[in-house]
């Protein structure tokens, strides 16, 4: 096989682990959206304040050094300790079902009834607040996250793929990056796990029940403000986990918020209401954009991932409103 | 108060719900007006009157939608407290409503499976990991919800998704999901609303079978008096938000206060 051949495999492997950390953002829109119909502006800022909290607690970092150094002209910085991973990403989980709480509390439960744009300006609303308190609490520093997850190409990959280009080619193996694929595993985990739970559980039940009818829900003794503090909570350990991704691979810095903008070609094309559409949406677009550049990018000057994912999706705007695995609406008349 | 037998052999008990002179308005609209009636356990209970004349109201009222803003609302005999529909639910009272609430995107068994919602204990976590607690739960309530099925004789759309499913179906998966809740009160509004006649009957017989077997308090709003006077065993007349009538259907259907609002006084 020839080594542009291979290469344009290669472009598509990291295309499809790319698409799984679109995935993981895109997951947490559409948990939010099926349980509440709520399109959650904020799920990329809550991934951004999970990944700061999470590196907050490894380094044992004072909340709010600045603002107390500034008040009291103090010169605190962190408490000297170092919290090991897994016991800091699990209080990290407690920090987002705290916060899924107090967002039930002043802000859905005011809101019950009101339009779904009402609820979608909250959410812009919130989605600038916590980029402020995320700042205030935790500095703006750009800061690297090592949670012990493997990293650099895989060598047994390269290794026992060299041969594939055979003799005299130049081709050494396909370079995947470690942290891709545990990436992509966590990702099959996780959508595997909140597929089960909402079919199969009648707490899941209950999370669909409410976003189908919120009047039937009550009606069956469903409680919808406990509802609303589950679906959020999840959709904050969502965050945490793509938070954890994305950090790990580019750092924990405040434009990880703007990925969350690439989960909405993603949602578009598997549509808002399809867990597994947002695997599958995220990976087209991850793949697409890659091949796109790979292929046509050197003819038109390149640069062409800021907006291939946008163009794909406004192309299947025309064609499937609902997106790959979007509901289609059934009315009787 | 001594339980009863009705002639055709069921049991009726004690008060399981009384409304006691019960006022509610819309701001300067009194949708009810003083309204005052018991349900007794066993009993099918049916609420009557013209259009706009309270009825739906009442409903919402018992079942916690509306707060009234007089009177007073027994159920057991304890005095209730201004709840949350949720909360009234799980104090065993179940209802369908007019215009169909169902979950239209899920399927008919998941729709009724969210009926046994206020019996399932485990806990969120439980559930989350599939522990075996959960698991066992599952089962059971899923063959409660079998049994229903089998009852109310919808098996061959158990995995429709009902918002596909004509009218009268829906209807009778609403009125599924309100049994697996287990219901010590079912509140039926307009059960048979927009139906034909072969539905109808069909309704009217699952109704009766169901109070027959479980036993389960019905209280109902119908439109059609026909219907009403042959299934109910006492009957509340309303119109205009008050009471003009209560007694057993053949008092009811002989009150000429009752025969005037439905048929209209002569103005001379």
């Amino acid at each position: 096989m020839s080594a542009d051949f291979l290469y344009a495999i290669e472009v598509l492997l990291n295309g499809l682990m790319a698409g799984v950390m679109y995935s993981l953002v895109a997951l947490g829109f559409v948990l939010i959206f099926k349980a509440s119909g709520v399109f959650n502006y904020a799920q990329g800022v809550m991934a951004l304040f999970a990944a700061l909290t999470l590196v907050g607690i490894m380094n044992g970092e004072v909340p709010f050094s600045h603002l107390i150094n500034a008040m009291f002209g103090t010169q605190v910085h962190d408490f000297g300790w170092h919290v090991p991973a897994l016991a800091a990403i699990g209080l990290t989980a407690v920090v987002m079902v705290f916060f899924a709480i107090l967002v039930e509390k002043l802000i859905l439960k005011h809101l019950i009834g009101q339009e779904p744009i009402i609820l979608f300006m909250a959410t812009i609303g919130l989605a600038y607040f916590m980029e402020g308190f995320g700042d205030m609490m935790w500095g703006a520093d750009i800061k690297p996250l090592d949670v012990g997850l493997p990293k650099g190409g895989s060598i047994w990959i390269e290794e026992n793929t060299a041969w594939l280009g055979g003799e005299g080619q130049r081709f050494f193996g396909f370079f995947i990056d470690k942290l891709d694929m545990s990436a992509t595993l966590v990702a099959a985990i996780l959508v595997i796990a909140l597929t089960l739970f909402s079919q199969y559980t009648a707490t899941g039940r209950a999370l669909r029940a409410v976003a189908d009818d919120h009047q039937a829900a009550l009606s069956v003794g469903i409680s919808l403000r406990a509802i609303w503090v589950i679906t959020w909570s999840i959709a904050g350990f969502v965050a945490l986990v793509a938070g954890i991704m994305w950090g790990s691979k580019s750092g924990v810095q405040f434009s990880l918020a703007f990925i969350a903008l690439k989960a909405l070609p993603v949602l578009m094309l598997g549509g808002f209401t399809s867990i597994p559409g947002a695997i599958v949406g995220g990976l087209i677009i991850g793949m697409g954009e890659k091949l796109f550049e790979f292929l046509a990018g050197p003819l038109i000057g390149g640069a062409t991932e800021n907006w291939f994912a946008y163009v794909l999706a406004l192309i299947f705007l025309v064609f499937r409103p609902q997106g790959l695995f979007g509901e289609r609406i059934i009315e009787r008349v | 108060m001594t339980s009863t037998v009705t002639p055709d052999g069921r049991t009726i008990g004690d008060v399981l719900l009384e409304v006691k002179n019960i006022t509610l308005r819309f701001g300067g609209v009194e949708a009810i007006k003083n309204i005052s009636f018991d349900v007794r356990e066993g009993e099918i209970r049916a609420i009557i009157g013209p259009n706009g004349a309270g009825k739906s109201s009442m409903l919402n009222v018992i079942n916690g939608f509306y707060h009234p803003q007089e009177g007073e609302i027994f159920f057991h005999g304890r005095k209730r407290n201004a709840m949350k529909p949720s909360q009234i639910a799980r104090q065993g009272i179940a209802r369908t409503f007019q215009n169909i609430a169902l979950f239209k995107g899920m399927n008919t068994l998941d729709n009724i499976m969210t009926g046994c919602f206020t019996h399932m204990k485990t806990s969120l976590l439980e559930q989350a990991i599939w522990w075996g607690r959960a698991e066992r739960e599952e089962y059971v309530y899923r063959e409660k919800v079998e049994h229903i099925i089998d009852f109310l004789e919808i098996q061959a759309i158990r995995k429709t998704p009902v918002g596909a499913l004509p009218y009268g179906l829906q209807k009778r998966v609403e009125l599924a999901r309100a049994l697996a809740a287990e219901p010590k009160l079912l509140l039926l509004d307009e059960p048979m609303a927009g139906m034909n006649v072969e539905e109808k009957e069909d309704m009217c017989r699952f109704i009766l079978d169901v109070n027959a077997e479980f036993g389960t308090t019905t209280v109902l709003i119908e439109h059609d008096m026909g219907v009403v006077m042959d299934i109910s065993d006492r009957v509340v007349v309303l119109d205009y938000g008050r009471k003009i009538g209560d007694g057993v259907p053949d008092e009811v259907r002989s009150n000429q206060e009752v025969i005037d609002a439905y048929l209209g006084v002569a103005h001379d």
